[in-house]
């Protein structure tokens, strides 16, 4: 493969490298996961000292947060930000756009992504509508306010609340952009993943990771677009006078001339992307656990067929389950009776993995390495948060929960905390592939612990107000009596909260310290099984800097015993390695 | 100033992080984990493990009291606290069960170099028995769900239920109950004038008996009321979590929701389980009144149990303060009180 002459601007900037390509996404998905985690940590100080004044507040908000108390706008504003910023920048395009990026092209043995030029765009595209987020940040009237979710009326109308103006435009201009990002990327990955692949690796041999970017990339395609078209007709209403969603509104002493829309139609549009959404988060955190608690395992995954299996029928289950956000919007009760059995039937192969990734760690040979501590943190997290889904996906039970803190609660910890340990995991992981130095153990356990403490001491006193009937997206619960005993509560998670967030100062200053301090890593640091591996340190266009290695094997052929049961030399045996004499290819 | 105090604090915070840096040996030190380390983290597992139960079973123990209470103001909320608590009971089970596994395998088999991992790939039998018990499991759990709901779900008009309807606005709720005839009468946006709030349609005969009252509104024990949820201007949701009950009112659409309430205000004072809840309150408030008192400020009022009709859907500015008092009474007290309220077209005219 030739090394191409690259200047300042093609290497760094508009660079069609997947390897310099990841390392931009994982780079502006920290920068906007400090701006989203800041934010709430902002608003954790509003609910556990809602007559405090704090310095801080007036500091970062201005006028907003005048005498060091936030507006009950500004607070919806925050949560809102908070949400959108999560959930789509840091969670869908930093964790895939960031692994996907690094690992596709890697693992299956390729040289670079289908399209290098689309590749670069689709990056170029999600950093401007990252812009454009941020700076709807800024605006006079507020950033957009009506909760991460935008339901019309609310979201339409400007009246209805300040930050439904600019601020709300910017959103949707954000992103519609960001949208269209996410569509590139993921048909790039799906025809790469579908036709670069080395000579061997056939599909049943791929890294789950590989599998997972693949679903991943998969149900994206399926539902963003309809994510899309719910934005558009919601510009159309807001700057057109469309109906789609608006019908008989009289608000601020006027009757306004929409007629004949829904607001339900949005909602429904919204979680058609909305559900799924959840697993484009999740899907790619368990794939990086899966490779990650094998490698540190030096254990086989347990049931490969049946991981894959389980994510399949996930996906497609995923598709199909959206009313459950809706179960009291006033749908048809039988309706209501059949997105309770879908949903509840998505326990079944999420009851395969957890149970399968426990297996795993049974009779294993645990090498506590970073990232091994994070995707052990990400199985506990998706476990005790998927378990309350079991409540929420009940329709008879979500009556009394939904829009509660109960659900905040179950959501950050099953698709927030659970993607986000599985997106540190993956970093730690793949850093010495990605910078060619290791990051600081010592620095990433302490990150660890207190990270997971933070987590469980945040989102599980949550539920229980929740189940006191708090709602979520309150500015403040003194103006109910019923509530004054919650307080206590919501400080415990305040103080979590603030020394979680403050925690990850800890991995700030060791990746980027890591990036130019750490010490120089050796071509295999883990002992790996995996293509990525196999190629050299330091970083060129083509990935290797011969032939593309040949694939002989899965990717788990990990503690491996000869026809007698003795062990091989090494505890692992890289995929390109050749079936030796007298064994048997799993 | 300000400006230059703050580059002084990233500076500091940088000189730190590097000398930090420089020594947790970044350039030098292995950085990959030994069997000290595998050791240390090992027994951390278990630490880990005892503080997520440790927390759980302190928060079920401390804070169990502030849960809504264990009794259900109606008749359908009981069978939705049944549905409740064996999923409940299902669900820490299987918590307990599935993070003692996690954290006691991480902790037996921390690494160790003298030993080998077994290679384990494959079992059909395990897996089937994690495919199955789950859903024979979840079978039963979705077939008593969906019981419940359709049974909770039930609007029709065979209890001959009493027809009031919930009216939302920015940030305010009303209600209108249906007269002597139990029809409400037809209503738009655009028949909004004075005192006509809710735009009801005065040409409709079935609103000439309709009554409509502020603040608050009285439901009858033991009788079905069916309630009918529109909104004005933007998505609210009518939120009465001690009845176990929820509909949004959606502006364009007429939604409904019915339920029996089953024990009337006075005797939900009489509950030793509110009468804790309540004095537990007071007590709080009692606190804060005396550091207002001592701050110049008036004492806060002492909390007196009532139910409520909250807005649970992002509404705007004020959705944090939204509601409407709920008061239930035995049929006879009902009947006074609805009497004692004018019609609409009384207050119009």
């Amino acid at each position: 493969m030739s090394h191409h002459k690259e200047t300042f601007v093609t290497k760094y900037i508009f660079s069609q490298d997947h390897k310099m390509i990841s390392k931009q996404y994982l780079i502006t998905g920290i920068i906007m996961g400090v701006i989203g985690g800041f934010m709430s940590m902002l608003f954790r100080l509003q609910l556990a000292y809602p007559e405090q004044h704090f310095t801080i507040i007036e500091a970062f908000l201005g006028k907003r947060g005048m005498g060091g108390q936030m507006t009950p706008d500004m607070y919806m504003g925050l949560v809102t930000i908070h949400g959108t910023i999560m959930v789509f920048f840091v969670l869908t395009a930093g964790l895939s756009g960031t692994f996907s990026n690094l690992l596709i092209p890697y693992q299956i043995g390729a040289r670079d992504m289908a399209s290098g030029f689309l590749n670069m765009i689709s990056y170029w595209l999600f950093f401007l509508s990252s812009v454009i987020m941020v700076s709807s940040i800024f605006v006079h009237t507020g950033m957009a306010s009506a909760g991460w979710t935008i339901y019309p009326p609310l979201s339409a109308l400007p009246q209805a609340m300040s930050g439904s103006g600019l601020g709300m435009d910017l959103w949707l201009i954000s992103m519609a952009i960001f949208i269209a990002a996410s569509l590139l990327g993921s048909l790039n990955y799906i025809v790469t993943i579908l036709n670069l692949r080395t000579k061997g690796m056939k599909m049943t041999r791929l890294p789950l990771t590989i599998w997972a970017f693949l679903i991943t990339a998969i149900i994206g395609l399926i539902s963003f677009p309809v994510l899309l078209s719910a934005a558009l007709l919601l510009i159309f209403d807001r700057s057109f006078g469309t109906s789609f969603y608006l019908s008989d509104i009289f608000i601020q002493g006027e009757v306004l001339h929409y007629q004949g829309g829904s607001p339900i139609l949005f909602e429904h549009l919204f979680w058609f992307l909305g559900h799924p959404e959840v697993y484009i988060i999740l899907l790619p955190a368990l794939g990086i656990t899966s490779e990650v608690i094998s490698t540190n395992a030096r254990k086989p995954i347990f049931g490969y067929r049946a991981m894959i299996g389980s994510m399949l029928a996930i996906a497609f289950l995923s598709t199909i389950v959206w009313g459950h956000h809706m179960f009291v919007t006033g749908m048809n009760p039988f309706l209501g009776s059949v997105f309770t059995f879908t949903t509840l039937l998505i326990a079944i192969p999420s009851a395969v993995k957890a149970f399968n990734y426990i297996t795993t760690l049974w009779k294993g040979n645990l090498q506590f390495n970073t990232g091994m501590l994070f995707s052990i943190g990400m199985v506990s997290v998706f476990i005790s948060g998927g378990l309350t889904g079991l409540i929420l996906g009940d329709s008879a039970l979500d009556i009394n929960v939904h829009d509660t803190l109960f659900v905040v609660a179950h959501f950050h910890l099953v698709m927030g905390i659970s993607a986000l340990l599985g997106m540190f995991a993956g970093v730690y992981h793949w850093f010495p592939k990605m910078f060619g130095r290791m990051m600081n153990k010592k620095l990433g356990y302490l990150h660890f612990w207190i990270t997971i403490v933070a987590a469980y001491g945040v989102f599980f006193p949550m539920h229980f107000t929740g189940l006191a009937g708090l709602p979520r997206r309150y500015f403040s619960n003194t103006a109910f009596p019923l509530f004054d005993d919650l307080l206590p509560i919501n400080r415990v998670i305040t103080m979590f909260a603030l020394i979680g967030g403050t925690a990850q100062l800890i991995f700030l200053g060791n990746f980027f310290i890591s990036i130019f301090k750490g010490k120089k890593a050796v071509q295999n640091p883990w002992r790996a099984n995996t293509l990525e591996w196999t190629t050299p340190v330091e970083h060129f266009h083509g990935n290797w800097d011969g032939d593309i290695p040949e694939v002989h094997r899965w990717a788990y052929d990990y503690s491996k015993v000869d026809g007698n049961g003795n062990p091989y030399e090494e505890d692992f045996t890289p995929q390109n390695l050749p079936i030796r004499e007298g064994e048997e290819e799993f | 100033m300000k400006a230059l105090f703050i580059i002084a604090i990233l500076a500091a915070i940088a000189i730190g992080f590097w000398q930090v840096a420089r020594l947790l040996g970044f350039t030098k030190s292995n950085q990959v984990a030994t069997k000290k380390e595998n050791n240390i983290n090992g027994w951390l597992m278990l630490g880990l493990l005892a503080f997520v139960h440790g927390l759980l079973i302190y928060f079920m123990v401390v804070y169990g009291d502030v849960l809504l209470p264990k009794l259900s103001a109606s008749t359908e909320g009981e069978s939705i606290d049944t549905l409740f608590k064996i999923t409940f009971g299902l669900i820490l089970f299987v918590q307990f069960f599935t993070q003692i596994l996690i954290f006691y395998f991480s902790f037996k088999y921390r690494g160790n170099i003298d030993r080998q991992a077994i290679f384990y790939a494959d079992s059909h039998k395990l897996e089937m028995i994690w495919t199955s018990v789950p859903a024979v499991v979840l079978t039963g759990l979705v077939l008593y769900g969906i019981w419940t709901w359709n049974k909770v779900m039930d609007v029709s008009k065979d209890k001959e239920p009493l027809y009031i309807e919930i009216y939302a606005k920015q940030f305010q709720w009303e209600a209108r109950y249906a007269g002597p005839d139990n029809t409400l009468g037809e209503a738009n946006v655009r028949n909004i004038k004075g005192i006509n709030t809710m735009g009801v349609d005065m040409q409709d005969k079935n609103a000439a008996d309709d009554i409509t009252v502020l603040k608050e509104f009285h439901l009858p024990k033991g009788r079905k009321v069916v309630f009918q949820f529109r909104s004005q201007d933007v998505i609210h949701s009518a939120y009465m979590p001690h009845f176990r009950a929820q509909m949004n009112c959606v502006p364009g659409m007429k939604t409904h929701f019915g339920f029996t309430p089953s024990v009337t205000t006075e005797e939900m004072r009489k509950n030793e389980d509110i009468i804790a809840k309540v004095e537990g309150i007071n007590k709080i408030r009692e606190a804060k009144s005396k550091e207002l008192v001592a701050a110049g400020e008036d004492a806060l009022e002492p909390y007196e149990f009532d139910y409520l009709l909250l807005c649970n859907k992002i509404c705007g500015s004020s959705h944090y303060n939204m509601q409407m008092k709920i008061v239930v009474e035995e049929e006879a007290d009902f009947n006074k009180w609805l009497k004692s309220q004018k019609t609409l077209a009384q207050k119009i005219n």
